[in-house]
């Protein structure tokens, strides 16, 4: 491998990875806000993807049904408590919170003309998606809010089994590009940068220093990560846990959106193309060992490199590669941290 | 239900169970057949998860690695399936030993990832070589010989499938229930409780974590040889999802679980397919989305599956022992002689970053003597137990047990040198029962591994049951041996954990404010059965806050305020102690 | 405790339903609507819409099922199929190795089948199984002399890692050295990647005279995209397996000049009007598009086209012998599938022989080049 192939390699890998930086910021933030290990992530940043992608072919995407179904059901629950609980008078503000404003972007979509500017399709796309996060909290994960992080990352798995189906469902077995932003290069002495590539990586820089500094210089970001570690605990002190774990998945749900729109026009999406890049990214995650934002994009980087150099080198070996290297990765971090493993002297019953 | 009625029964599920493929067609057969393969993997899994607490999302991998090599030494070799199974068996443990030494240690949410990565990347290997037919499969496998007959039709290997299935099922039963079970089964819920009885709970999650391993390389095996094609796809991390989504669903931690599990999912993956068509025409679709949805709902509904949802109808109350105390045929360990230093404590300090818990504490204790530690609220009492007791490292110091310096040492070498303790925030399995709890404390005392556990071999398991009886007896509690631990009150637990460090026969007992929450009466009893075990010539440590009770009990007193040690003396000589009653009460009273 | 019996009574009762009770026709289908599959499965379902609803005074049932690209849900779909609904006829599967699973399952039930991917089976085998796509060996030639023509001495290949790249690499390695052709790499990628930059970057190291990709759909054009970011411009070829729109869509202007093997349908308006694949094809076109959309045609609904167009052939010499839902009617329709000669398709003309499960010649495959967004035929 000569240097230039080395620069395009690596290159390659590094716009990579910041995609799965993308997808490991994400579920780390959810994670450490609610304990679940939100498998379906990726799917949500295919959602958007896709979302943006059928705008662009004239077509009305199935999301908005989706939405439309998801809010009616958490509406639904939530008429239903204040009914059992004969407060009825105060149903205007689930109405509000769980039907008219995830429904909003989707009634939009559904007038306004098919032509619009890349920037508001985008933008449009993005809003339609965004509700959909919190509602599945509120349907799916809220009633089980307890229970143990086995349980919910099973109800994940689940989760991710239907929402793929939708996807089928709405967008077809067929992959889609959009219409690029910059189709422009930078042109650095002899290699030439994709622009898209670069606001990638700058995202996902940007995105790390964010969530450190909301997490652990916000009190909102302490209060999330408090409904974590002890929910108990956590309500006593007068922290909304419910409206805690909503937020972090509203915030996810949005790192997602914006994600899968920015990378739309590199990379073809399926309905399944979610799944993998998400777990590529919490691989990355894992690699950096969860202690910390930077550290969670640092080993997804990671990933994207291996990724790209062993795509050179044993092609057909590249996945095995990638996920294989997990073993020694953890081996490694083990040896050198010593034996000071993570406390997880939670007593569960 | 009597056994003998719970044995009847079990009879008349085996007979109906071994003439079902009699009377069923053969797809039906098929499904049992596919059933029953599933079950052998869902059952390694409940095991390892339900039971110790580890989430897996790669036992497709092992299926696949115990297809793959017994197909292809069976085609290419033309050996006998049985070598197959031999080969399958090896090559599996020696992989699931690898991956579960590179990747046990961690815990919580880093383990089920890394099962995904690397069942991925062993499902991924199976495409690569032109030896396994690459992308496009073994055929031909050839059938399986049992006893003359070739195993080629689905209601033949029926009988051998299910039969693998029963000898699995009580195999697990059985492990269970056995020494190294209940240690299993103490895993879950954190990693302290397991040391400080001396189980290895390294060794133990590696152990479940290859049995799982191998029951799946069963099932691989019955796989290739009852399809007779396999390709790569079927082994994919998609099957590993599936088959945990069986176990949980049928109930992680019960052996019937596996089986229910198993049947649910399949049966209902079957059903959907005949149902979803008459709704509509785009219903391959629409099973991926039932099916997850259904799973979810059934999950919100149950969290902990279908088996206790059934169990709460059906549990009745549980039963109470008949046993009065016998004399066990494990004899009592010798205890050191009378006058010696069983434990000297030099100098000991534990920093937390800034905050220094213990500062230069040192004191001796002599065997057959008791010493008691006070100190006020956060004066350091209990990391002084813990450091002794290795639970954390001392940042500097020595501690020295029997002659041996133990200063470092992990908990369970400490263990096996004669420590038995207790702990300020109980730590029973409150979903094991308070017997099950106490014959934990003799783990250390006999030896019977996974093999006799799961054979029932294991003779010595009925004396550390009387063991467990007769120390349950001593402590006040044996009226309620069969109940769930986690039913009885604070102040019974911290008996329950009494009785458990009885059981281990200690040289030296360590007890944690173990009156806290028992009436004037129980703490009578609790003083007598500690005189008395110092008589015999135990050597008891306890931290307490009541005064009354270690006064009449304690013959040396050691005071610790803010981490160091203010007095030690006798305990007239303490109560009389102006620093210490400035620490307690802020003033000379 | 009423509504929970009829939730397990409701169920079975349906199911003895579905059963039907007369005679007709009963073709069970397995293909993978679900799965990375599905991009090929969902074409070849929509092409099955063109199976008669009666032939010869009997009723014609389809059968469908989901075997989420998985071989071994294919296994037990035939199975199911077979002995659970007894059908007459099998069709399926859309990959290789669920074609390789079930065809065992139908011969030992003495079950016909007509397969809808290219597999190479024993004489043995064959006996119960037809299948409808080109051998690699057939398709591989046109690509080969073109080759050939251009001089081209190397040859580098990036394809699927999974059975569809194998075969499209295994033809190509086995027919190249007829033409002194040596292959300088062999690279490969999942249909779920995104980026193929390594291995282009590889392929491109060797430098090969032509390209040669084994993809399918629209994952088939990231390679393409991939050269063209690299400005390869020697001579690139494809597998038949690209013929769909999607495929121009996703590739654009970097598969502009992309040379591919596809069956005559691919191309049928350049078609003499002298060969009769012209006016099926043509027929094949109208016919889907209206049900599909303008420009849906795609080469798997177009072997499903041809299954359908033989069934018709075949079904009715069957019936002269038997009644279906009997063994003889089996037996009666395995017989008369490699009795019809030259059935007209739109991917070829049929006519089955006893020791191979193909049916095609040389007419079944063309060269056409992408020019200006379409395809185009190659003289």
């Amino acid at each position: 491998m000569d240097f230039d192939i080395a620069m395009l390699v690596t290159q390659d890998g590094i716009s990579n990875g910041a995609i799965y930086a993308m997808m490991a910021l994400g579920m780390v933030l959810i994670f450490n806000s609610t304990r679940i290990i939100f498998v379906p992530f990726g799917d949500l940043a295919a959602y958007a993807a896709l979302t943006l992608g059928f705008f662009q072919l004239h077509q009305r995407p199935g999301t908005i049904w989706l939405v439309l179904v998801l809010s009616l059901v958490a509406f639904a629950i939530e008429a239903t408590e204040l009914v059992l609980r004969k407060a009825t008078r105060r149903i205007w503000r689930p109405a509000f919170h769980w039907l008219a404003l995830p429904c909003l972007p989707s009634a939009i979509a559904l007038i306004v003309p098919a032509d619009l500017p890349l920037a508001a399709q985008s933008a449009l796309a993005v809003a339609i998606v965004l509700p959909i996060g919190p509602l599945l909290y509120r349907i799916i994960y809220r009633p089980v809010a307890n229970a143990s992080v086995l349980l919910l990352l099973t109800v994940s798995v689940a989760l991710h089994f239907a929402l793929s189906g939708v996807a089928l469902l709405c967008f077809g077995p067929e992959g889609l590009r959009t219409q690029a932003f910059l189709e422009s290069n930078l042109d650095v002495g002899q290699f030439s940068i994709s622009s898209q590539m670069l606001m990638m990586v700058i995202a996902a820089a940007a995105l790390s220093a964010a969530l450190y500094f909301f997490f652990d210089r916000t009190v909102a970001g302490k209060a999330l990560k408090a409904t974590a570690m002890n929910r108990t605990g956590a309500r006593l002190v007068g922290i909304r846990t419910h409206s805690a774990g909503a937020t972090a998945f509203l915030i996810a749900t949005a790192i997602a959106a914006i994600t899968g729109v920015l990378i739309s026009p590199t990379t073809t999406f399926y309905y399944d193309t979610g799944f993998m890049t998400g777990l590529k990214g919490f691989v990355g995650a894992t690699f950096g060992g969860f202690v910390g934002y930077p550290a969670a994009v640092l080993g997804a980087l990671v990933i994207g490199v291996i990724e790209s150099v062993s795509s050179f080198y044993a092609s057909a070996l590249k996945e095995v590669i990638v996920f294989g290297s997990i073993i020694p990765i953890v081996l490694l971090r083990w040896l050198a941290a010593g034996s000071a493993t993570p406390s997880d002297e939670v007593e569960e019953a | 239900m009597t056994r003998r009625h719970f044995n009847l029964g079990v009879a008349g599920l085996i007979l109906a169970a071994a003439l079902l493929p009699l009377i069923l067609g053969t797809f039906a057969t098929t499904l049992l057949n596919y059933i029953g393969i599933a079950t052998l993997v869902a059952l390694g899994l409940v095991l390892l998860t339900g039971s110790g607490g580890m989430t897996s999302f790669g036992q497709g991998a092992f299926v696949g690695i115990g297809a793959y090599t017994s197909a292809y030494l069976t085609i290419t070799f033309q050996l006998s399936p049985w070598i197959g199974l031999i080969a399958a068996l090896a090559i599996t443990a020696i992989v699931a030993a690898a991956i579960g030494y590179a990747t046990l240690h961690l815990g919580g949410h880093y383990l089920p990832i890394t099962t995904i990565a690397w069942g991925l990347a062993i499902y991924l290997l199976f495409g690569n070589f032109e030896a396994f037919g690459r992308h496009g499969g073994l055929t031909h496998i050839p059938p399986i010989g049992l006893f003359g007959f070739q195993l080629e039709r689905m209601d033949q290997i029926y009988y051998l499938i299910w039969g693998t299935v029963f000898g699995a099922m009580l195999a697990a039963v059985n492990l269970l229930q056995s020494r190294e079970g209940r240690a299993i089964r103490a895993l879950r819920g954190g990693g302290v409780l397991v040391g400080s009885l001396g189980v290895d709970a390294f060794r133990s999650k590696l152990a479940l974590f290859v049995i799982s391993a191998l029951l799946a390389a069963v099932a691989g095996w019955l796989y290739a040889h009852m399809q007779r094609f396999i390709s790569p796809s079927t082994f994919d991390l998609r099957s590993g999802i599936e088959y945990l989504l069986m176990a949980v669903l049928g109930g992680a931690g019960y052996v019937s679980g596996a089986l229910i599990g198993a049947v649910v999912v399949i049966l209902a993956k079957n059903w959907l397919q005949d149902l979803l068509p008459l709704l509509t025409s785009n219903s391959g679709n629409l099973e991926t989305i039932t099916f997850g949805l259904l799973f979810i709902l059934l999950l919100q509904y149950s969290p902990e599956g279908v088996v206790p949802l059934v169990l709460r109808r059906v549990r009745s109350k549980p039963g109470t022992v008949s046993a009065g105390p016998s004399d066990p045929a494990l004899p009592y360990r010798e205890l050191p002689a009378r006058g010696s230093q069983l434990l000297k404590v030099e100098g000991i300090t534990k920093k937390f970053g800034g905050l220094t818990a213990v500062d230069g504490v040192s004191f001796a204790v002599d065997v057959g003597t008791i010493l008691a530690l006070i100190g006020p609220n956060g004066a350091g009492k209990s990391t002084t137990f813990n450091l002794i007791a290795g639970v954390l490292e001392p940042t500097s110091g020595k501690v020295v047990f029997s002659g041996q310096d133990i200063t470092g040492t992990p908990q369970r070498t400490i263990a096996a040198l004669g420590l038995a303790r207790t702990f300020q925030h109980v730590k029973l399995r409150s979903s094991m029962s308070v017997l099950e709890n106490v014959m934990l404390g003799a783990y250390l005392r006999t030896d019977a591994g996974f093999v006799k556990g799961a054979l029932r071999l294991d003779k010595e398991d009925a004396v550390v049951r009387e063991i467990a009886l007769r120390a349950l007896t001593d402590v006040g509690l044996i009226d309620r041996a069969l109940e769930p631990a986690g039913s009885l009150a604070l102040g019974q637990q911290r008996l329950v954990e009494i009785a458990r460090s009885l059981a281990a026969d200690p040289v030296l007992i360590m007890l944690d404010e173990p009156a806290a929450g028992l009436r004037h009466g129980e703490k009578q009893a609790l003083s007598e059965l500690l005189q008395g075990m110092r008589a015999r010539g135990v050597t008891i440590l306890l931290v307490e806050h009541d005064m009354p009770f270690l006064m009449g009990l304690a013959d040396r007193v050691v005071v610790l305020d803010f981490g160091r040690k203010i007095a030690e003396g006798l305990p007239a000589e303490i109560r009389a102690n102006a620093k210490v009653q400035e620490a307690y009460l802020g003033g000379v009273a | 405790m009423k509504s929970r019996h009829l939730l397990i009574v409701t169920p079975l009762v349906l199911s003895v339903l579905t059963s039907s009770a007369h005679a007709d026709i009963k073709i069970g289908v397995d293909l993978a609507l679900t799965g990375p599959n599905a991009s090929l499965g969902i074409p070849y379902r929509k092409g099955l819409d063109a199976f008669p609803k009666e032939i010869g005074g009997e009723n014609v049932t389809l059968i469908i099922l989901d075997d989420g690209s998985d071989p071994s849900t294919a296994v037990k779909n035939a199975q199911k199929l077979i002995n659970d609904e007894k059908v007459d006829l099998l069709i399926g599967s859309s990959s290789t190795p669920a074609v390789f699973a079930i065809a065992p399952v139908a011969s030992s039930a003495h079950v016909p089948q007509i397969a809808l991917s290219p597999v190479e089976l024993g004489a043995k085998e064959a006996e119960w199984v037809v299948t409808i796509p080109q051998p690699g060996s057939i398709w591989i030639q046109p690509i080969l002399k073109d080759m050939a023509k251009r001089g081209v001495k190397t040859v580098a290949f990036i394809g699927f890692s999974d059975p569809w790249g194998d075969l499209c690499f295994n033809s190509l390695k086995n027919a190249a050295p007829a033409y002194n052709i040596e292959i300088v790499a062999d690279e490969r990628y999942a249909r779920t990647d995104n980026t193929v930059t390594g291995q282009v970057l590889k392929v491109l190291s060797k430098k090969p005279d032509a390209v040669f990709v084994g993809g399918s759909g629209s994952p088939g054009a990231l390679p393409h995209l991939a050269l063209a970011e690299r400005r390869w411009k020697g001579p690139t070829y494809a597998s038949p397996a690209i013929f769909n729109k999607d495929f121009l869509r996703l590739g654009g202007a970097a598969v502009e000049n992309v040379m591919a093997a596809t069956g005559p349908v691919g191309a049928y308006d350049q078609l003499p009007d002298s060969n009769p694949i012209k006016a099926v094809s043509a027929e094949f076109t109208k016919w889907y598009e209206t049900a599909n959309g303008e420009g849906s045609a795609n080469g798997f609904a177009a072997y499903s086209y041809d299954a359908a167009k033989i069934f018709a052939k075949a079904a009715p010499l069957a019936l002269s012998r038997a009644k279906p839902g009997t063994q003889a009617f089996r037996d009666a329709l395995r017989a008369a599938l490699r009795e019809a000669k030259e059935i007209v398709g739109t991917q070829g003309i049929y006519n089955f022989k006893p020791d191979t499960a193909y049916g095609v010649d040389e007419r079944s495959v063309v060269l056409v080049k992408v020019e200006k967004g379409t395809w185009k035929l190659v003289q």
